[in-house]
């Protein structure tokens, strides 16, 4: 349920920020990692540029192939079956399968998890957008300023200590300096350039 | 230019770092180094998200009915309330701000 909850709010964001309901519908089905998605179209709805955006969804999505590293020794799927494991590969059907005892029951949990998640979030999305498409005006209900909101509760699980906590402020302060330099959306790439930089020197 | 181009590359490039992770030799990915950075990355993104979506209207920093929309969805996610509450907590913020 919650899942189908979070998927409507996807899509009526998505509409809000320009996209079709057919691009929309895309994004769930093809890309099918929420937080990629919402920065995806954050950074579109905010004028930014596209392929920005697609390279602020793809660095959103690295952490799905640690979960897939992961996994890879849990679901033993060889041949076309790991082709169609890894699209479902997202935090909640990794969280499902890491914590069963046997590969069995992990895997069990894998994909019944990730075939209920995959309809629940095309089928919210699909609702939410249509829904938003018939709004006369989206912005009558805020859903223009709704996006912060959407990030924030995407972020707060992650700001476990003090590091998280630091780096999460020193981003938002660095994105809004350089933001008169540089085009829309690309300040975020510094940034992650920066997040990179700072982890790979050695200890 | 169309988004279609943009959108279903960053389809693909999500596709491939999920199928990466399932195909790739462990030993790449869980060096230490790749390790540290992979959770950092979206804590330092999706806060520079928040900023640019609250405070920025084309090149100049603003505070306006987003600043408190973000405020209050700030409380509610700290009130431990379901994503679609918090989203729908900052629109009604803004929505309310707009009417006055």
């Amino acid at each position: 349920m919650a899942t189908g909850a979070y998927a409507l709010s996807f899509g009526a964001l998505s509409v809000t920020a320009g996209l079709s309901v057919l691009e929309t519908c895309a994004l769930s089905l093809l890309m099918f990692t929420g937080a990629s998605q919402f920065a995806f179209i954050g950074v579109v709805g905010a004028g930014g540029n596209a392929w920005a955006g697609a390279a602020t969804a793809a660095l959103l999505g690295t952490r799905n192939g640690l979960y897939g590293m992961r996994l890879a020794a849990i679901l033993q799927a060889r041949g076309l079956k790991r082709f169609a494991a890894a699209h479902f590969i997202i935090d909640e059907t990794t969280a499902m399968a890491i914590a069963r005892e046997t590969p069995a029951d992990s895997r069990y949990a894998y994909w019944s998890t990730a075939i209920a998640l995959f309809c629940l979030w095309n089928l919210g999305t699909l609702i939410g957008a249509l829904a938003t498409h018939a709004l006369p005006d989206p912005k009558v209900l805020g859903l223009d300023a709704a996006p912060p909101a959407a990030f924030l509760a995407l972020l707060a699980p992650r700001l476990r200590g003090r590091e998280p906590v630091a780096i999460a402020l020193a981003a938002a302060l660095l994105v809004l300096v350089l933001r008169p330099f540089l085009p829309q959306g690309v300040p975020l790439l510094v940034i992650a350039v920066l997040v990179a930089l700072t982890g790979l020197r050695p200890r | 230019m169309t988004l279609w181009t943009p959108l279903l590359a960053a389809c693909a490039a999500c596709y491939v770092i999920k199928l990466a992770g399932l195909s790739l030799p462990e030993r790449i990915l869980a060096d230490e180094r790749i390790q540290r950075v992979v959770p950092l990355l979206p804590v330092a993104l999706l806060a520079a998200l928040i900023a640019t979506s609250t405070f920025a209207t084309g090149r100049h920093v603003v505070i306006d009915a987003r600043a408190a929309a973000l405020l209050v969805a700030a409380v509610a996610v700290l009130l431990r309330a379901p994503f679609l509450l918090v989203v729908a907590a900052g629109a009604a913020t803004a929505a309310l701000l707009r009417l006055l």
